[in-house]
């Protein structure tokens, strides 16, 4: 699946590793969380980049104590209804001082990555037909926003301050 | 009233151009009905029986002459010359292209309006109390707090795809004129022992199929943390909120599954995480910057009599002129609720004539009410007949606020894809049946309110007298719901029984009522008697004469 990181279509670098399924020896490996308590220690002792994807009903604070030795936390989005990723990766961000990657994968809008970007997403999983120039746009069409969130943009209201 | 700096301005125009592209790519096919749909809907676009509709916001119901202005060129140029106003306060057009939406939103935005958030699950336009700023019994204005909300909710990042619609509705009064206990969340100007004003929050209010009463979930919010109070709750209902079921997924179903102690516990710890974080801290300085565009006129030294005219003007001045703050004014409401009328529809050359009145009379803003009126909330009492009898030149002096005919009824079949009967006629049929002025003077305030699926646009629940329309193997019924109060002491109203036909509904809403003037004593309302004898009295006569009850 083609992955977006910066702005800009990359290489993915990690391999999503099924339950159950032996872990490949080179690259970065994903895992679901059930998988990563299980296993916590063998695979951040065998790999150095370890990424863990949760399921929409996976709060990251169960993370919480591990955060600084993970490379990447996948939120998935099982239809691109349900907003409670954008919940958990500003939780990521702002509570929980998370600095890796934070990576959208499932069901999202294209109209949904401006929003995402605000909450700390930095990296998308998108569909085989997915359009760049879609991305640059939607982060450009609305340049203001009004609430502080985890991009670290000025609001409206210190903008006024100036 | 509050003015965009350049910033909002921005903001707006950058949304309309944001849309404008989107419709664009539907246009050209681009995207399909099913991709365009959840853009559409985070805008106030829906796609109803016969046409689109978009729905504008009316932020807190407040509008200027130049406003209403606009609404009815809109109404003219792109619309069948009408416009409807919600019991959200907000107006709608029930008649626009799609290809001509782009223009609309841009030609509102020069007037400071926008359709944002009037749909989708998100927080939705924030509505006030009618009468803020005027009221008698007001504590404080509201609207400097609901201008804060809506700009903070404004496009927010982490609550647009909310499990489903949140609704917020703020007041500064203590006799709640704004329904706060059947909204999501609400917020309530009260003073504390101290004498500071501060805010009362209240959460998990709703109608729709099954109807709750808020609780209070933040006793007093010191006014710089109210954001972060509001977040809170708006974290935890994101978080938790069910979205398995859409019928469950309001706050409501959340806030009486984890019940007020357990609710409360999880908003104030959440509350006290973003407080420490102080990022959404109000600085005193802003808090006053907005209360600024809020402040009262100047109001004149004026004696406080109430001018003699017709017999009309006094028996309008008696339902719809309320007690203003200042001594020499009155808040006047204009009824949308002509006998016989579509309640709370308005044509363009009403808008625009009502415009005109608020010139001539030094009016600055006017007010949408949730009951589908609107209000204009500071006139000089000397005014009064003049307003009134141009109001009668266009049709808009209906003299019945809160009487039996001033009627709230959703727009149902005639416009509604999710209705399951039609709502207006019904609606019709009663202020047509209780139509003599003498008799509605008689029978006193009374609430009917309409609604005709289990979303509840029309408030039925909250009636005095709440009627639904349900389809019965595709025949309209109707059931009749008694003892609804969207009034600081809310209350759910209880179904009679088996409902009625089309034929008969007016018959038994007119037998009810009968009973009441029987049964009541020296003062009392309809309400007021119903609380006090329950509902058998009126169980045994709505179905004297019934004859098609869909048992």
């Amino acid at each position: 699946m083609p992955l977006i990181r910066d702005g800009s279509f990359v290489e993915d670098d990690f391999y999503f590793v099924p339950d159950g399924k032996a872990f490949p020896e080179e690259k970065g490996v994903i895992v679901t969380l059930a998988r990563f308590q299980g296993e916590k220690d063998t695979l951040l002792a065998h790999h150095s980049r370890v990424g863990v994807r949760l399921a929409a009903n996976e709060n990251p604070q169960v993370l919480k104590s591990d955060l600084s030795r993970l490379a990447a936390v996948v939120l998935e989005f099982p239809k691109f209804r349900d907003g409670r990723p954008f919940s958990w990766a500003r939780m990521l961000r702002t509570r929980l001082g998370y600095r890796g990657e934070i990576r959208a994968a499932g069901d999202f809008l294209p109209d949904q990555i401006a929003f995402m970007v605000r909450v700390g997403f930095d990296a998308f999983e998108v569909r085989q037909d997915f359009a760049i120039a879609d991305f640059r746009r939607a982060l450009n069409e609305i340049t203001l926003a009004y609430q502080p969130a985890a991009d670290g943009r000025r609001t409206i209201r210190e903008l006024r301050a100036r | 009233m509050y003015r965009y700096d350049e910033f909002d301005a921005r903001f707006v125009a950058e949304r309309v151009e944001q849309f404008r592209g989107q419709v664009a790519r539907r246009l050209s096919g681009e995207l399909t009905e099913d991709q365009f749909k959840p853009l559409r809907l985070m805008n106030g676009l829906y796609l109803q029986l016969h046409a689109y509709m978009l729905r504008v916001a009316v932020p807190y119901g407040t509008l200027s002459a130049r406003q209403l202005r606009m609404l009815a060129r809109i109404a003219r140029k792109y619309d069948r010359g009408y416009g409807h106003f919600t019991t959200r306060q907000n107006i709608q057009f029930n008649w626009p292209r799609l290809v001509d939406v782009p223009d609309i939103l841009a030609e509102l935005a020069t007037v400071e309006m926008h359709a944002i958030q009037t749909s989708g699950n998100c927080i939705r336009n924030v509505t006030a109390d009618h009468f803020a700023g005027a009221a008698a019994d007001e504590i404080e204005d509201p609207r400097p707090i609901a201008e804060i909300i809506r700009q903070w909710s404004s496009l927010h990042p982490e609550f647009s795809f909310l499990p489903r619609k949140f609704k917020i509705a703020v007041s500064g009064s203590p006799h709640d004129r704004a329904a706060l206990r059947f909204h999501d969340m609400a917020v309530q100007i009260v003073r504390n022992d101290a004498g500071e004003t501060g805010y009362r929050v209240l959460l998990g209010g709703g109608m729709g199929r099954t109807p709750y009463v808020g609780y209070v979930v933040g006793e007093f919010v010191a006014k710089p943390d109210i954001l972060a109070f509001l977040e809170a709750a708006m974290r935890v209902y994101n978080e938790q909120g069910r979205r398995d079921n859409l019928y469950k997924a309001r706050i409501k179903i959340l806030a009486n599954a984890l019940g007020p102690e357990e609710m409360r516990r999880q908003v104030m710890a959440e509350f006290e995480e973003i407080r420490r974080s102080g990022t959404l801290e109000i600085p005193a300085a802003e808090l006053a910057r907005i209360d600024a565009y809020f402040a009262p006129p100047e109001f004149e030294t004026l004696p406080d009599t109430m001018p003699e005219a017709s017999a009309a003007f006094a028996g309008w001045a008696k339902t719809n002129v309320s007690r203003h703050r200042a001594p020499g004014y009155a808040i006047a409401t204009i009824s949308l609720k002509p006998i016989g009328g579509v309640p709370g529809d308005a044509t363009a050359d009403q808008m625009d004539a009502v415009a005109d009145l608020m010139d001539a009379h030094g009016i600055a803003e006017i007010r949408v009410s949730h009951e589908q009126n609107l209000v204009l909330p500071h006139v000089r009492k000397r005014d009064l007949p003049a307003i009134h009898a141009r109001l009668g030149e266009i049709g808009l002096d209906t003299p019945n606020a809160g009487l039996v005919t001033d009627i709230i009824a959703c727009p149902g079949l005639d416009y509604c894809d999710l209705a399951n009967a039609r709502s207006i006629p019904i609606a019709q049929k009663i202020s047509r049946r209780f139509a003599d002025l003498g008799r509605q003077h008689d029978i006193g305030e009374l609430k009917i309110k309409i609604s005709v699926c289990i979303n509840a646009c029309g408030h039925h629940h909250a009636g005095h007298i709440g009627i639904l329309g349900v389809d019965k193997k595709g025949v309209e019924y109707y059931q009749l719901q008694l003892g609804g109060s969207g009034a600081e002491d809310a209350s759910i109203g209880e179904i009679l029984g088996p409902a009625f036909d089309k034929d008969e509904i007016a018959g038994a809403v007119e037998r009810v009522i009968g009973a009441y003037l029987d049964l009541r004593a020296p003062g009392e309302r309809f309400l007021d008697t119903y609380r006090r004898v329950g509902i058998v009295p009126f169980k045994n006569v709505a179905y004297r004469e019934q004859l098609h009850a869909a048992y």
